[in-house]
Order: structure tokens, then sequence, then C-alpha cells
């Protein structure tokens, strides 16, 4: 008996041990979520309601998106959040106070973000520090930055009418511009980690650092290049950012690396590298989303909404433990 | 009839792809050494694993002492008397020799730990097996040889009555295999049940009363050690009559010089070092455990930067900053730790086999072609008989012998011109040691240069056109293949730098 059963078991255990085990879980547990505040929560079951879900997800789906990239090497980013806040005051300086056009304002964004990522990447790669310091050091030098260079002041847009009407227009479904600019950079980040020697290199990195050195693999630079394009991810979501409020904030940004890690960690990237996938990132960050927007709807005090969160974290990566251990 | 005390029968095990044990089966009586013996991927260390509550079986039932047991957890095993002492050992660098001997029960005082009873408890076990360690050394300066002897300690503070040992002589020089054996056949006397896990045949006569011998994941034989023949055994272990021929060295007479070393100096290990290699030539590097080979190859392949000296490749001097310049130069450094330094473990046998050469199979982009990398792949599974169910098994569900064919497959899909093997048969079984050695001898033919470290004897003599022998960071002499034997290495390889000034 037992030796007829085992062939089945092994199958099963197999299929639980899968890569996109905890993708579907994930996926599983937003669907869950939507049609239980969409039965239970009152006026929750509307198209705005679940436009705006989107739209709330914009900014920490994208900044989610980049930081994939780093947790997969093994590696965190403390910087996105306050990095976001330096781009996106970088844009309206060059857009408002410098008075350039628009295009040249959303590349300066895209620049400074990378240059952010690139400097983590330098302080990792060649500094030899630890991803955790390096970033937590450009986290408040990024802050002091974005507050230097608008002398604390909020850079408001308002001259430049294009910018609001583009990225949050809807000219689709209804759905501002800014959510079709997440999932495009999501796609984008897709194709990078999964087609290209980026990609590739990004796995290795994570997986064993020395073996892919020992390669012959350029591990520093390409450490560099990921911490630069996690950063022009940064950038991007300062467009996003921006956009939304029609304004650049220099108080704003501290907070949101939590949210993008926890929109990682609960999409399946695992924190010791090696695995994970952007598909994976976006699903949390809808899930996040979802669950502030549901308990809010509902009423739920601001307090709640964060304990709930955290426990959401919490169970998230106590779930993909579990289904560690049952595979081994 | 002496009662057993431990037997394992119809054991199965699977892992996802994989069938690891198939009805297999196993006993120990006390008082014995128990060998068990079989190729890479035969099943060996899943069946002790299982017996050490490390895997959990599928099928089969485990008898300790009498009675059926179910052993679940590490911990459970433990209390039954049963300790593994695994190939990697698991100990905390930064402790004492007592603190990681009784880690989890250390004496206290109170709520105060008790360090000198503690350290008195460790003298004990020493002293009880008749070894010279200090307990209140960090294990981390010591050599593997005491760490091992600490795990040994360790087992038996457990009042261990059973003792499984994974490999345990594969980092070992002579000596320390030596005091090893004396250390196993005391406590074997002492009425412990002792298995031993080894590649090394020639070891079974010196220290087994049995042998059982797996293949495939099945049980094949247990024999009496003193009746049965090694080469009996092998046939077992193989399935196959195997000869043990040697295989015929190609000749070697192109004079190009195609690797040149100048006084190449880093540290301790690595002193002024100067040689050259062959264009098809197998360039045997030979010499005791800590004698620096290693840290010589590290160092041509800027694993660590050398200090000093110049490497000409093709009469071209060149300077390498990283092991991505020496791989550009067309060098290859196959490690001696696969596990650490050779494979990314986590990921699939077809990330691992083009991780070398992965921008000849990306267009300007940066896009992977991902049919050729999947053929490249596929070709080398092919080639090199790799033993896995497809290209997407992960390459930490491999047996190691095949680990090592994947390490093998990345070096030969980047094709370079010279190739630097570590220990290329370290922990590897007859079959694919041989099937390796037709490797080298084919890439000698094909006119690549190859450096190959070894310390085992008999390898370097077989398979090296000429032979390195170092000592404490210097090169102490060359032969020839023709004027090497044993004895010169071995004179070569102790010849230390007092007696070599005197």
């Amino acid at each position: 008996m037992q030796t007829t059963s085992a062939p089945a078991r092994s199958r099963a255990q197999s299929l639980l041990a899968g890569e996109s085990i905890q993708r579907l879980l994930a996926l599983a547990a937003l669907v869950i979520l939507l049609v239980f505040f969409s039965i239970v929560v009152p006026h929750f079951a509307s198209t705005n309601n679940y436009i705006d879900i989107l739209t709330a997800t914009a900014v920490n789906g994208v900044l989610a998106t980049g930081v994939t990239f780093v947790i997969i090497t093994g590696g965190i980013d403390l910087s996105v959040g306050t990095g976001m806040t330096f781009t996106s005051v970088v844009a309206g300086i060059v857009a408002v106070n410098m008075g350039l056009p628009l295009p040249l304002s959303l590349l300066a964004a895209l620049a400074s973000g990378a240059l952010v990522g690139s400097i983590n990447g330098v302080l990792i790669a060649k500094a030899k520090l630890p991803p955790f310091i390096a970033t937590l050091g450009m986290l408040y030098v990024t802050l002091g930055m974005a507050q230097v260079i608008s002398d604390v002041h909020p850079i408001y847009f308002d001259q430049e009418p294009a910018f609001q009407q583009f990225f949050m227009g809807k000219p689709v479904a209804g759905i501002p511009n800014i959510v079709w600019v997440m999932l495009g950079g999501a796609a984008i980040a897709w194709i990078l980690l999964n087609k290209t020697i980026l990609g590739r290199y990004t796995f290795a990195l994570g997986s064993n650092e020395e073996a892919t050195r020992l390669s012959g693999v350029n591990v520093d630079r390409w450490k560099i290049i990921i911490y630069a394009v996690d950063g022009l991810f940064v950038g991007l979501a300062g467009i996003v950012i921006a956009s939304r409020m029609n304004s650049a904030q220099p108080g704003l940004g501290m907070g949101y690396e939590l949210d993008a890690i926890a929109a990682a960690v609960i999409g399946g990237n695992s924190l010791s590298g090696g695995e994970g996938s952007v598909v994976g990132t976006i699903i949390g960050a809808f899930l996040i989303s979802t669950l502030r927007i549901g308990l809010s709807v509902a009423g739920i005090p601001d307090q709640w909404k964060s304990v709930i969160t955290g426990l959401v974290v919490i169970g998230a990566v106590w779930l993909d433990i579990l289904r560690r251990r049952s595979r081994a | 009839m002496v009662e057993l005390l431990v037997e394992m029968t119809g054991i199965s095990k699977s892992f996802p792809g994989v069938r690891a044990l198939e009805e297999a089966r196993f006993e120990l009586l006390p008082g014995e050494v128990h060998a068990l013996v079989g190729e890479n991927g035969a099943g060996k260390s899943t069946l002790m694993k299982i017996l050490a509550g490390i895997y959990r079986r599928d099928a089969g039932s485990i008898r300790v002492k009498g009675s059926e047991v179910e052993i679940s957890t590490p911990h459970a095993a433990q209390s039954l008397g049963i300790s593994i002492i695994h190939q990697e050992l698991n100990l905390m660098n930064h402790l004492t020799v007592a603190q990681n001997i009784f880690i989890g029960r250390e004496p206290r005082r109170g709520i105060l730990l008790d360090e000198a009873a503690l350290n008195a408890k460790a003298q004990q076990l020493f002293d009880d097996l008749h070894l010279k360690l200090d307990p209140r050394r960090r294990v981390g300066a010591l050599a593997v040889a005491q760490q091992q002897m600490v795990e040994i300690a360790k087992a038996l503070s457990y009042n261990s009555d059973v003792l499984i040992m994974d490999e345990p002589t594969a980092a070992l020089t002579d000596t320390e295999i030596d005091e090893l054996f004396r250390i196993i056949r005391h406590l074997r006397d002492r009425g412990k049940g002792i298995v031993h896990i080894s590649h090394r045949l020639e070891e079974l006569k010196q220290i087994s009363n049995r042998v059982t011998v797996m293949r495939d994941g099945r049980y094949i034989a247990t024999v009496n050690t003193a009746d049965a023949e090694i080469q009996q055994i092998i046939s077992m272990m193989v399935g196959r009559t195997v000869f043990e021929a040697t295989p015929e060295l190609p000749e070697q007479r192109d004079p190009n010089v195609v690797l040149e070393v100048k006084g190449l100096n880093l540290g301790r290990q690595v002193r002024d070092i100067s040689f050259s290699l062959h264009r098809g030539e197998i360039l045997g590097i030979a010499g005791l455990v800590g004698a620096g080979r290693t840290e010589v190859v590290r160092a041509i392949f800027a694993a660590d930067r050398p200090e000093s000296g110049q490497v000409t490749i093709n009469g071209k001097q060149v300077v390498i900053h990283g092991p991505s310049d020496a791989v550009h130069h067309g060098i290859a450094y196959l490690s001696e730790d696969r596990k650490r330094y050779g494979l990314a473990l986590g990921m699939d046998v077809e990330l691992n086999t083009v991780l070398a050469s992965l921008r000849r199979f990306a267009n300007g982009f940066g896009w992977v072609r991902t049919g050729a990398t999947r053929k490249q792949a596929l070709e080398q599974v092919q080639a090199l008989a790799i033993k896995t169910p497809s290209i997407r098994q992960r390459v930490k569900n491999l047996s190691g012998g095949n680990q090592q064919k994947v390490v093998i497959a990345k070096w030969l899909t980047a094709d370079t011109d010279i190739l630097i093997f570590d220990e290329p048969t370290r922990g590897i079984d007859v079959g694919a040691k041989s099937e390796i050695y037709r490797l080298l001898n084919d890439l000698a033919k094909q006119g690549k240069s190859i450096i190959m470290i070894s310390s085992e004897l008999p390898e370097v003599l077989r398979m090296s056109h000429r032979i390195l022998v170092m000592c404490e960071g210097r090169i102490t002499g060359e032969l020839s293949s023709a004027e090497a034997t044993q004895e010169k290495i071995m004179t070569l390889a102790t010849q230390r730098e007092a007696v070599a000034a005197a």
C-alpha cells in the first residue's frame, strides 16, 4: 500500500513545492479578499472603488517592482521611498523652477533615480557595505537632499497641466494611465528578469554569489547595474507619485520602502535571494492596497489597518516557510 | 546471537523527480565497523540521513535494539543513541571546543554558565579517547581533522551507540586518517556500532568488519570484509566488471608554452611560484593538505589577487584583475568545493551550464536565446551522462558526482584553453572517477592544457605528464611522469623550509 501511494504523494509534494505556488497563494488570497470585501462591505463592490484600488497600487507597485530586483540578488533597498521623493523633487525643479520641457523633467527623475541606485550599488559592490546599511544611509541622504534642493517647499505642477493630464488621464476603461505605467513597468521588469542576461545574473547572484564570480561573471559590475535598474523604477515611482499629487512633496517618502518590501515578500520573493518574481510582487502590491481600501470602506480606523497589514506580511512569510518545510 | 543495534528494511524514499531509495536495507551489530559503499547517487547518504532523523522515509521499517521505532527528527535519533557526523561539519567557528560539544546542554550554576565544569566535561571526553585537544580553543582555529574529533566527541557526549560517519576521511591526510582510525577502533572495541560511508575502497580492508554495497537506491549485498576482494566490491557497486586499467595518457610533445607563471606571491601559502604549462599537457600539482596548491591556482585565476608575479598566456603578458578577466583569457577553474564555489545550487542545470558563457548565448541587447541555452544544456547532459530528470532540475537535488559533472559542463561550455581542476575526483565514486579521467585525457588530446591538483598520489602519478610538488607555499620539486614515484613525491611534499635551507 505504502509503496503505491508514495509516487502520488511525491507528485503532490512536487506540485506544492513548485516555485509558482506562493504566487498562486498570493493570487488566491487577493481574489478571496476581493470577494470577501465585495460581499461583506457595503459599497465596496463598485467600479469606482475597484479603480481606486488600481490607482492606489500604482506607486507601491512601481517601487516594489524595482526592489524585487535587489531582493532576488539577496540584497535589500531601504532607500526606495525617500529616493522616490528625491526624484519627484528633481522632476519638479526641472519642470517648474527651471521651466524646462516636461519630457526633460521626466528624464531627470529617471536619471536621478538611477544615480541613487548606482550609488547604492557602488557602496555595496565596491565598498562592500552590507545592503541594509548602505541603503539605510541613502534613505537619510535622499530624504535630506530632497529637502535641500527644494528648500523644504512643495513644488506644484499647476503651470504644467499636461503632466497630470497625461498620467492621471483615463483613456482606457476609465483607468488612469499611471496604472498602465505600473503594469508596463512590471512587464519590462518581467522581460529583464526572465529573458535577458541581467535577469539570469540577478538570480545566479542571489543563489550563490561566489560561484557566480568564479564563473567569470563580473559580479561587482552587475550588482551596480541591478541597483541602478532598481533606481530607474524609483525614478518612475517619483513621476507617478508627483502626477498623483500634482506636486513634489519633499517631506514625504518614509515608510514607502516598507510597503514595497512587504509587497515583494507577500508575493513570494525570498529575502535570502535566488528566487522571486515580479508577477508575485505586483499581486502583493494589489493585496496590500485592497486590504487598506477594503478596511477603510468598512470604516476600520487607520491604526487597525496597519495592524492587519502587518499580520498579513507575517502570515504570508510564515505560510511560505511552512511550504518550504513540507518539501524538505 | 548478538542483538542487532540497527535493522532497516524495505526503506523507500523519493524526492521531487528522483527515486532515491527503493526497498533498501541495512543492519548494524554492536562492536562492528560497517562500511557502506556505492557510487554517487546510490543512496548511501539518504539511507543514513533517514536513520539519523534528517529525512523521513516513505516506506519501510526501522528497528533499534530490537524494537520498532519512528525517527522523525534528529533529536529523536539522538535520544535513541544515533549520531551522524556529516561530511560538511556543523560547528560554530566562533565558539570554543567545549562550548560546541555541549551546545544546548551547558552546565549551569544557578542562572550562570559554569565554564569550568564545561571544560572539565569536554576534557573528560578527550581523555576517554586518548586525544590531545584543548577544550578552550576556538573551533575556527582548528584543522579539519581536529574539528572532526570535536564532532566525534560531541556525538559520544550523547552516549551514542551508533555513530554514522559520512566520508570522514575525504579531507584528511594519511596521518590524520591513522589517528581517526585509531579512535574508530577504540570505539568499536567499546561496543559501539560505526557506519563508515566511504569512497576510498582501499580503506575498507583497514577499518571495516563488514561492507554493504548499494546501487541505484537498492541494497545489493553485505559481505565480510575479510572474505571480499576489492575488485569484487567494485563490480557490485557498478553492476559490471570494471577494469581499473590505467587509461592511456596521450603523448604530449607540443613544445608550445600556453601559460607561464613567474614569481607569483600571495601571503604565506603562495611563495615565489614559477612554472610553465604546455599545450596538451596535464600538469599535476601534488602536496599535503595546506601546502598552498589551491591558493596558487586561485591566485592565477585571480579569485584572490596575487601580491606580485607575472602571468603570460600564449607568449603575451596579461594582467588578470579578477575571475572575469581570467575566463576572458581562456582560463577555467573547477574549485575543490563545488557547492560553495562551483554551483548556484538553487538554480537549474541549464542556468549552471551556461553561467560562465552567458554572453555567447545572448544578442547585443542582452536578450538570452533560450533555445540555444536549452540545446547546450541538453547536449552537455548527454555528453557527460549527467543523471537528471530534466535540465530544469535544481542542481541541489542532484547527487555529488552529477553536480561535479554540471560544473564540468559549465567549463566545457565556456570552451577555455586552460583548465584548472582542483581535486576533480574528491568525493566521487569509482565509475564517475574513470569517466573524469577519460575526459581529462580527451581534453588533453584536443590540445587543451590542464592543471590538476590532487591529494591522491596514485591519481597524480597516473594522470600527469609532469608533476609539481608543493610544500608550505613553495614548489619544492618537479618530476616527469617517467621518474615520479610515490616516495619521491612524499619526500618533496615534506621538504620543509628549515630542511631545505640546511
